[in-house]
């Protein structure tokens, strides 16, 4: 059995066996899916860890997602569990379709599809309560599963592993009463388009240090509103690559269920501009 | 009027101390909590939530739940601004042997949040509260 199937197994087997699955974090307080899997925003991950356990208990989430830009269409979907509040394990499976790209070029294969294994642990703080904000120490190892197109457009390679810090918190009334979500943080890596390029290219292959951000407004218990940020690369010479953002809407009716609505701007993507469009994530957690 | 500037000067620091000496906020939040009647319907329905709460009723079986109500109003609305003087134990002393874990505070976190979704007081108001009573957590778990 191959690594990767091992740990999906290993990932189910934990779901399955969530019976002490616990809910002691606040609504919302897990985050919804990045599109890396771990436990966040949309094209961010947050220090939170997925689900809902608090000290001592498991929390976990599935999710689906899919962005819908004017030439290309990325579906995700995957899988997180954490433990204690203190370590999360992550998985996301990434297809991105070439559409136009694809049909123009005459390409050889019109979608390019990545594994994402993630792990997060947080090292100190917490998102509401401690002194301190909470803050995360990620590691992600991406499988690019396609990469006869990155590697003719100059990637150089097709797996590597990036580590992210992030630092979350959640002040409570301070959005003009109402309560405001702050997350920062940065990421070291090399990967083309969230690796779906591959890694490293023509013009650079060492790894970049890269901000990412995020701001929410919680107009109650349900509603989030908020905006993203995060820098991106540019190591390939054939096309630029933008810096993403987003503006989302997140409603979490229960414990169980988040539904995210977004717009994305995702600027150029593998020489086609102004992909901007609609971002859509479900997520379940137990 | 030469002595405007210093007639001014001295007004602000005059004030800045009284400031200074009042509670950490006006009465602004003790009346949109609905004062004294408001915050005890908040106490109330946030017992009755409590107990009809599996996850933490156990840790209010064996209490005086009427002394218990009144020293949470007093709290309550000591922290909103309002008029009162606690007159109950330390946090510390009062949840000593409960073992309250971060799970239990939450849930009695939730269980407030209902009991003032129920009197329909505002999101921001009950921001401001639970902003008021977050600090507390340390001293109530974990004792």
């Amino acid at each position: 059995m191959r690594y990767p199937q091992l740990i999906a197994v290993a990932l189910f087997s934990l779901l399955a066996g969530l019976a002490s699955a616990g809910q002691g974090r606040l609504l919302a307080t897990g985050g919804a899916s990045s599109l890396e899997g771990a436990a966040g925003g949309g094209i961010t991950p947050w220090a939170v860890l997925a689900g809902y356990g608090e000290r001592g208990e498991w929390g976990a989430d599935v999710f689906a997602t899919r962005v819908e830009t004017a030439d290309y269409r990325l579906d995700v979907a995957g899988l997180a569990a954490s433990f204690d509040n203190r370590v999360e394990f992550s998985y996301a499976r990434q297809r991105f379709d070439l559409g136009n790209l694809a049909r123009n070029l005459s390409l050889p294969e019109n979608s390019l599809s990545q594994d994402v294994f993630g792990v997060k642990v947080r090292l100190f703080g917490d998102l509401i309560y401690d002194q301190l904000p909470q803050v995360s120490l990620g590691i992600q190892h991406k499988r690019q599963k396609d990469f006869l197109i990155p590697s003719l457009v100059g990637a150089k390679r097709s797996e590597d592993t990036e580590g992210y810090l992030s630092a979350s918190r959640l002040i409570l009334g301070g959005a003009f009463g109402y309560n405001l979500l702050l997350n920062g943080g940065v990421r070291y890596s090399r990967a083309n388009e969230l690796g779906l390029l591959g890694f490293g290219g023509d013009r650079r292959d060492t790894r970049s240090v890269l901000k990412e951000g995020s701001v929410a407004v919680l107009f109650d218990r349900d509603w989030v509103v908020g905006v993203e940020y995060r820098e991106k690369p540019d190591n390939l010479s054939f096309a630029g690559e933008s810096d993403w953002a987003d503006l989302f809407v997140g409603y979490f009716p229960n414990k169980h269920l988040a539904v995210v609505l977004a717009y994305a701007r995702l600027g150029e993507i593998a020489t086609l501009d102004k992909q901007n469009g609609a971002y859509l994530s479900v997520q379940g957690s137990f | 009027m030469r002595f405007l500037p210093l007639a001014l000067a001295q007004a602000a620091l005059l004030s800045l101390i009284a400031c200074a000496q009042q509670p950490a906020q006006d009465a602004s939040l003790y009346q949109d909590l609905g004062e004294q009647p408001g915050i005890t319907r908040i106490v109330e329905g946030m017992l009755l939530n409590i107990a009809g709460d599996r996850r933490v009723v156990r840790h209010f079986e064996d209490i005086d739940i009427v002394r218990l109500r009144d020293k949470l109003v007093e709290q309550i609305c000591v922290e909103a601004g309002g008029p009162c003087i606690y007159t109950g134990d330390s946090m510390e002393e009062s949840h000593k042997g409960q073992q309250l874990t971060p799970s239990d505070f939450n849930a009695l976190v939730e269980n407030l949040q209902d009991a003032m979704d129920q009197q329909g007081i505002a999101v921001t108001a009950q921001n401001r509260l639970l902003a008021r009573l977050a600090p507390m957590r340390e001293q109530v778990i974990d004792r």
